[in-house]
């Protein structure tokens, strides 16, 4: 409880203290994950933040009141992740008692449906007195609804239960328009639905792609991705659009389009296995470059700034490989202002002013 | 759900394996086949009849000549057919439980880089009855891969094996006998060694009892859960391999002029390596070398799509004004991963379609790169050679 004290009036104070270069300061982003008890919140929350696999989630039991976690994102993006217990009573709680406390200030509403749920009914009622609250305090609020445990259902029947479900959900949603993921641990919709959820709350994210673009286009890449560095999240991607066919409108792409969460699946899956091999924690950074080289395709990752990893997708060549990864290495500076903490910003916003006087 | 001509349930919704597809329980030969097989063999009796150097080589059937063949027996339930899906045909291994009791033998033909068969036999049947014949059976044999359950009662298990070996002892000396001592995921250190030796003892004492003294037998502890039983496949396939101290002597090379810590050369299929340099094999390194194959076989099935041809005509074009496969420098699959901890790499270099290379490097090699990749290359060249000319033999 004190903590949570605490924490309002570091956002007070946050909001209180603008400086002039606005993008670089500290962002705070109160995250809300609300949903039924059970429905797999917590569990989320350990495979994407806490590095655990699938199978070690069964140990987590009932989460007790709000767990406060503050997850560090890209340097200069906090995200204050209040994991809410959902037996009725703390629900009840959140709603009266501590319903200005818990409902102001929030950035994002993460709502989880359990698919198995019996009593769908009352879990919209839960979710429209939610909503109802949200909007007193947070209008401003986006909404994402996670569809989840959906490896329980028969594969041919799960788009139509997906689809039946999001509409009912929109109908209670009121003024709040919220975007519907299908998840299940088991699997990389997870990564899906938490990169896109990341991904629209990344601060400075259009100067970001501008210059992953600009990074691509250069060194002749077919992809560039930027991955965060402890969770392997996507936050940021550009795919060129010089893959020509014969028709000159529509380039071509790669058939795969969960490919992003694919590959986030697989590296955090391979970081497991090395972290047992090193004996270091899951946590800690296990590679710093991996390079693959087939005979109809290249690729890269390599660290990049203090908290991201780029990955780069390109075609067969030794010359164009090794120039576009040396140029990767000299962009790194680029980058790294992205990235940097508030303090750093301090001394940095008189040099960009002066450069952009002069540019 | 098709039980008939597949024998068993398919756990998969979408009916997919990513391995090889099982093959039934019967061989369904339609009469038109028997036919046809009859009328092959007729004419070949006929031919050779006339000029005995003419005659074509009879049809392969089902035991196909040349090819070694392991043969995996034991009580019923002590996992045979468990341990056949999870190496050779990519099963999950909690999709097991769902396996039905293997009614027929099931012959698999593996064709990987080298051509064996894995016969899997029904538990409950007696080979030692006269009406089986014994030659059919073990006459191209490679090796006897006995199961026992660990986590059962095994001595009516020891019972069978000691007949069965006393029984082959007579016509076939040579047999090469492995025992799975399988299912010890569950057990503890202590308990698992326990077992080996009491099973050790007890075999080991009604051989010599029978005057048998040093049978080629050896034990393995397996688990389908975990990376054991490709292990314990990895030394029983070994065994098979004629040419395996060339393929040894060359990676010992390589490992010394590259100081790697440690080379395997891997059937990228089954996860089974069928060389190692002479250095003593730790479980660790063998599972992050197996993992690491599967991360690459992940990812460039995401990113091998076929490109269009207008591009790669693109990029052929200025300003490197070359054919693609002239941009590259090396054909075949090459990747490498710097672990952060100990600065240590672990490479992989593609040998052919079904084999790889892949090594854990030393401190500070990933520096010298370029010539540990020279290196290599001669390696691969010479285990390239090593395979042709022992394929021409065959």
């Amino acid at each position: 409880m004190d903590q949570m004290g605490n924490l309002t009036i570091q956002d007070e104070t946050a909001g209180a203290s603008s400086p002039i270069s606005e993008p670089r300061k500290q962002k705070k982003k109160k995250v809300l994950l609300m949903g039924k008890s059970g429905s797999g919140k917590s569990s989320m929350r350990s495979i994407i933040f806490s590095n655990y696999i699938a199978k070690d989630t069964r140990r987590l039991g009932a989460t007790i009141d709000v767990d406060l976690s503050h997850v560090k994102f890209l340097g200069n993006l906090t995200l204050n992740l209040w994991d809410c217990g959902g037996q009725d009573a703390f629900m009840e709680n959140y709603l009266s008692q501590q319903r200005q406390h818990v409902f102001s200030n929030v950035g994002v509403l993460i709502y989880v449906f359990d698919i198995e749920s019996r009593d769908f009914d009352r879990d919209l009622l839960t979710y429209r007195s939610i909503i109802a609250a949200l909007s007193q305090f947070s209008p401003t609020a986006s909404v994402y609804i996670l569809i989840h445990k959906m490896d329980l259902v028969v594969p041919n029947q799960r788009e139509d239960i997906y689809n039946d479900r999001v509409s009912l959900i929109r109908s209670k949603s009121d003024a709040f328009d919220p975007t519907p993921f299908a998840t299940s641990i088991w699997d990389q919709s997870l990564y899906k639905a938490w990169a896109e959820i990341i991904h629209d709350l990344v601060p400075n994210l259009d100067q970001i792609e501008k210059h992953l673009g600009s990074l691509g286009k250069l060194i002749m890449a077919e992809e560039v991705l930027l991955f965060e560095r402890t969770s392997f999240l996507v936050v940021s991607s550009w795919t060129s659009n010089a893959i020509f066919t014969a028709d000159k409108d529509h380039p071509a792409q790669n058939p795969t389009y969960d490919r992003n969460e694919r590959l986030s699946n697989i590296i955090k899956n391979f970081k497991q296995s090395t972290s047992r091999y090193t004996g270091t924690p899951k946590s800690a950074e296990q590679f710093s470059v991996f390079d693959l080289k087939m005979p109809n395709f290249c690729m890269f990752l390599i660290k990049f700034t203090t908290n991201t990893y780029l990955g780069v997708v390109l075609p067969p060549g030794e010359e164009r490989y090794n120039a576009a990864k040396l140029n990767c290495y000299i962009a790194r500076e680029q980058f790294e202002d992205l990235d940097s903490p508030a303090k750093k910003s301090a001394d940095r916003g008189a040099t960009t002013e002066s450069s952009e006087a002069t540019s | 759900m098709p039980l008939l001509h597949t024998g068993r349930r398919r756990t998969k919704l979408n009916r997919s394996y990513n391995g090889p597809p099982r093959q039934g329980p019967v061989r369904h030969i339609s009469p038109a086949q028997l036919n046809l097989e009859r009328v092959y063999e007729q004419n070949r009796l006929s031919v050779q009849k006339k000029d005995g150097l003419k005659a074509p080589e009879p049809a392969p059937g089902p035991a196909a000549k040349g090819k070694p063949r392991l043969l995996l027996m034991g009580q019923r339930r002590s996992g045979k057919s468990s341990i056949s899906s999870v190496v050779f045909h990519k099963m999950p291994p909690n999709e097991t439980l769902f396996l039905e009791s293997t009614a027929r033998i099931q012959k698999d033909s593996m064709h990987s880089f080298m051509d064996f068969q894995v016969w899997d036999f029904p538990g409950q049947v007696d080979f030692m009855d006269p009406s089986f014949d014994l030659d059919a059976i073990f006459g191209e044999i490679g090796a006897l891969i006995w199961v026992i359950d660990a986590q059962d009662d095994y001595l009516e298990a020891i019972n069978r094996l000691n007949s069965t070996i006393l029984n082959l002892q007579p016509s076939y000396p040579n047999v090469n006998i492995e025992v799975f001592i399988h299912k010890v995921d569950g057990l503890s250190d202590d308990y698992k060694l326990d077992i080996q030796r009491d099973i050790m003892q007890r075999i080991q004492d009604e051989l010599s009892d029978h005057g048998v003294e040093n049978a080629p037998i050896n034990f393995h502890l397996t688990s389908i859960y975990n990376h054991s039983i490709f292990e314990a496949f990895s030394k029983v396939i070994q065994k098979l391999i004629p040419h395996l101290p060339t393929l040894e002597a060359l990676l010992n090379d390589l490992c010394r002029a590259c100081r790697f810590e440690k080379a395997y050369l891997f059937d990228v299929l089954s996860k089974i390596y069928i060389a190692t340099d002479s250095s003593p094999v730790d479980m660790p390194s063998y599972e992050i070398c197996s993992d690491y194959i599967d991360v690459i076989v992940d990812v460039s099935e995401i990113y091998g799509w076929d490109r269009p041809k207008e591009y790669i005509e693109f990029l052929e074009g200025p300003p490197w004004n070359k054919a693609l496969e002239d941009q590259v420098a090396c054909r075949d699959a090459e990747s490498a991963i710097l672990l952060t901890d100990g600065k240590r790499p672990i490479m992989l270099r593609e040998v052919n379609k079904y084999l790889a290379l892949v090594a854990i490097m030393c401190e500070g090699s990933y520096e010298k790169m370029p010539s540990v990749t020279m290196n290599v290359e001669g390696t691969v060249k010479g285990l390239t050679e090593v395979f042709e000319i022992t394929k021409q033999r065959k």
